[in-house]
């Protein structure tokens, strides 16, 4: 156990504002879909939190063409100083609805209350300010005079981090001038509908967002509809493929944010307390339901021993419980199914011979749940090293000298982060060039702002989100 | 005494720096526009596509990281061989496009003008699109651009010079390395181009150019694992929808291209240069 005790400290789960019932959006109205309603759970007591009608594949149709005749009706005949200022509305309600947005967030999704409130929500709106002041500078942003918006998009988000993902899909689309049809994740529809009512708020035209619950086939149906002229995913590369395939030979501009498995890279000169810091921030922050976590630890052969014990004794003070409480370190995980999966991986670790440590933290009987969990002397050929876990897992590697360490952190067909840990800064800059990722952290970890573009190599997607570079995802160019 | 008889030429491929037969052994004869026989080309297959991946790949290590100044030189030495071999260009252009001399020229100078523009961007395409990111925290932030890998290159069918080096020159101008499967019918000024990518000082391997059927050997660069890019121009609109579902399976960068031939002539932008460009963010915390 850690040195101190901590008494619970929960936070209000009445701030959540929990209704019973939850319905698509469409056309600035909140409609019943024709799909079979589903029940979202908390995943950290397994309690029904609330019924959400979900879309059937007319209703996607029916969205779409709110989306279109707002797109040429309203949204893009605008001038991108009015688009703005709804954009800036948006900012604003999300800030001043912030604690109802974290609560919600950490219900639905299992997330610790710290994070929901200290990082999703805060970053959500940091991206409807972001975009909100490109709306009108477009001219600027390198792409020529005058760029077009690309039309209706069709977006479809993940269950880790749910109105952020809304918000990076949301934010950018509508500042360049598209409308846009947005499914959120199953497991996690609550905060994309409280969105919508934000929408409904800052009066924005009926029809320039829709959002559609519902499950893969109502993505699928999005994805493939004939008047979207945008694709936008976030989520596995299994799904992320399937997506590439099924628009192939359309003129659909897409763009895929999928999976990753990034190399956490420490050398012998690092700070090894900072380090370990940033490596339990790489992995443990959001159950490790991150695409970009630190999944791999290369760990410098000569301080492997001393660094694993450090991590350890660290990760053994992680407190894990109920998301609520404001000082849970890890969360629930997602869904009894991500359970399942992450259960099966680690299998896989102890049948193929690597060395699993796992933390002596309690856990709760009820809900889902997977205590931090490290494994050692991991060789590269092993599924935990491989494949992604999507939870609280990581896999310790080791090397003795930089280019190594460029070789075994490359050797994946993911690109999508890495990190550096050393104090010697020209070693640094060259890591950095070295490693095939699209966001490179040295001597940081899981930094993410509006202002700095993210996406992967590779297998691990293509496109930007963020900065100047992601408006090009939107635009006609 | 009759005339003298011409020496026929049976041309090969160029793979890794070298000028390989096909490994099948195929060849195909090449006419002018009007069917008068010219020479026999390279009919490369399916082995010889896999053979061009994996030198390009093994070329792109050092092809990437030299540094843009260097690319750039190397790029223009590219150029000046070029302007050397103008006349070669204009017979075989002319002879091959069916064009009148004068036209041929034109076509032939603008291909060594877009030479030499993409020459000028290696040092300059960072710049454009790299970015120090105000980022609400106590960290530097900067993004750059950096090439995508190997980029393979279905070349346009009909513009056998202008067209090819409008879409070979951005892909090497990013420090990406590629192979080219050359238009079908019109292959001689891309052979030539070998020879003159050989002779000037761009390292074995960043350009592998493959006499063959885009039909053909389409497929195999958009299926391939080792291959993170594609340019599907010279394949018939009606097959590029097969190669993009091909190229899903390893999430490759297919550029979207318009489905008849563009106007090469017209100025080129920074569009095609984007599109091999992957965009990397560094962090780092500011302290003392």
């Amino acid at each position: 156990m850690g040195i101190f005790e901590y008494a619970p400290a929960p936070e209000s789960r009445d701030l959540a504002n929990l209704k019973p019932h939850y319905r698509p959006f469409v056309n600035g109205e909140f409609v019943d879909g024709s799909g079979e309603p589903l029940k979202t759970i908390n995943p950290a007591t397994e309690e029904v939190l609330a019924e959400v009608g979900t879309a059937s594949v007319s209703d996607v149709d029916t969205a779409v063409k709110a989306a279109r005749k707002a797109y040429t009706g309203v949204w893009s005949k605008m001038p991108g100083s009015e688009r703005a200022k709804y954009l800036f509305r948006i900012a604003r309600l999300i800030q001043e609805r912030s604690r109802e947005l974290a609560v919600l967030e950490s219900l639905d999704n299992g997330k610790p209350i710290k994070e929901s409130r200290d990082s999703d929500v805060p970053t959500a709106a940091a991206h409807f300010f972001y975009h909100a002041g490109w709306a009108d500078k477009l001219d600027y942003a390198g792409y020529g005079p005058n760029p077009k918006p690309l039309g209706v998009a069709g977006q479809v988000i993940p269950w880790n981090f749910p109105l952020l993902m809304l918000a990076w899909k949301i934010a950018p689309a509508l500042a360049t001038g598209n409308t846009v049809v947005l499914k959120p994740a199953e497991t996690t529809p609550l905060t994309a509908l409280v969105f919508a009512e934000i929408c409904r708020q800052a009066e924005l035209p009926p029809g320039v967002v829709n959002i559609l619950p519902g499950a893969g086939d109502i993505g699928a149906a999005l994805v493939g509809h004939g008047d979207v002229n945008k694709v936008a995913f976030t989520g596995s590369t299994e799904v992320g493929k399937a997506i590439q395939r099924q628009i192939a030979g359309t003129s659909k501009k897409l763009t895929l944010e999928l999976g990753g498995k990034a190399a956490n890279i420490v050398f012998d000169d690092a700070a090894l307390d900072q380090a370990v810091e940033g490596i339990v921030n790489g992995i443990f922050f959001n159950q490790g339901h991150v695409c970009c976590a630190g999944s791999r630890l290369l760990v410098q052969e000569s301080i492997a021993e001393e660094l694993l014990e450090k991590l350890r004794h660290r990760v053994s003070t992680l407190r894990l419980g109920d998301p609520l409480d404001k000082n849970t370190d890890i969360g629930a995980i997602n869904s009894a199914e991500q359970l399942a999966k992450i259960k099966g991986l680690v299998e896989s670790g102890d049948a193929e011979g690597a060395e699993r440590w796992t933390s002596p933290c309690p856990v709760p009987e009820r809900g889902f749940f997977f205590a931090p969990t490290v494994f050692s002397e991991v060789q590269q050929s092993m599924r935990i090293a491989r494949e992604e876990i999507f939870g609280p897992v990581l896999s310790v590697l080791t090397f003795r000298t930089p280019d190594e360490a460029v070789t075994k952190a490359n050797n994946t067909p993911y690109g999508l982060s890495a990190g550096i840990w050393t104090e010697k800064g020209s070693r640094i800059l060259w890591m950095a060039n070295q490693l095939r990722a699209g966001v490179v952290w040295a001597n940081t970890f899981n930094r993410f702002d509006p202002a700095a573009p993210f996406g992967g190599y590779q297998e691990s997607g293509f496109g930007r989100e963020g900065g100047r570079t992601g408006l090009e995802a939107y635009l006609d160019v | 005494m009759s005339d003298r008889i011409s020496v026929a030429k049976t041309y090969k491929l160029y793979i890794g720096g070298k000028f390989p037969r096909s490994e099948s052994g195929r060849v195909y004869p090449v006419t002018d526009a009007k069917g008068k026989f010219l020479a026999n080309a390279s009919h490369a297959s399916r082995k010889d596509v896999r053979d061009a991946v994996s030198a390009a790949r093994k070329a792109f290590g050092g092809w990437s990281a030299a540094t843009a100044y260097n690319r750039g030189q190397v790029l223009y030495r590219v150029a000046e061989v070029l302007e050397g071999r103008r006349e070669q260009f204009v017979a075989e252009v002319s002879a091959s496009e069916g064009v009148a001399a004068k036209k041929a020229q034109s076509l032939v100078d603008a291909a060594i003008d877009r030479w030499v523009w993409y020459a000028g961007w290696t040092d300059k395409i960072a710049t454009v699109l790299g970015a120090a990111n105000p980022v609400a925290g106590p960290y530097f932030s900067f993004t750059v651009p950096e090439p995508t890998g190997v980029v393979g290159v279905l070349a346009p069918q009909q513009s056998s010079l202008l067209g090819l080096v409008s879409v070979l020159a951005p892909v090497l101008a990013t420090g990406s390395t590629a192979v080219v499967v050359s238009s079908a019918d019109r292959p001689l000024p891309a052979i030539t181009l070998s020879e003159v990518l050989a002779t000037s000082d761009l390292p074995g391997g960043v350009a592998n150019i493959l006499t063959g059927r885009a039909a053909e050997l389409g497929s195999w660069l958009a299926s391939h694992g080792d291959v993170n890019a594609l340019d599907p121009t010279g394949a018939e609109p009606s097959a590029r929808a097969d190669l993009a579902r091909d190229a899903a399976g390893t999430v490759k960068r297919v550029l979207t291209v318009p489905d008849a031939e563009p106007d090469w002539t017209a100025d080129a932008d920074i569009a095609r240069l984007r599109r091999y460009l992957e965009a990397k963010t560094v962090w780092h915390p500011l302290g003392v």
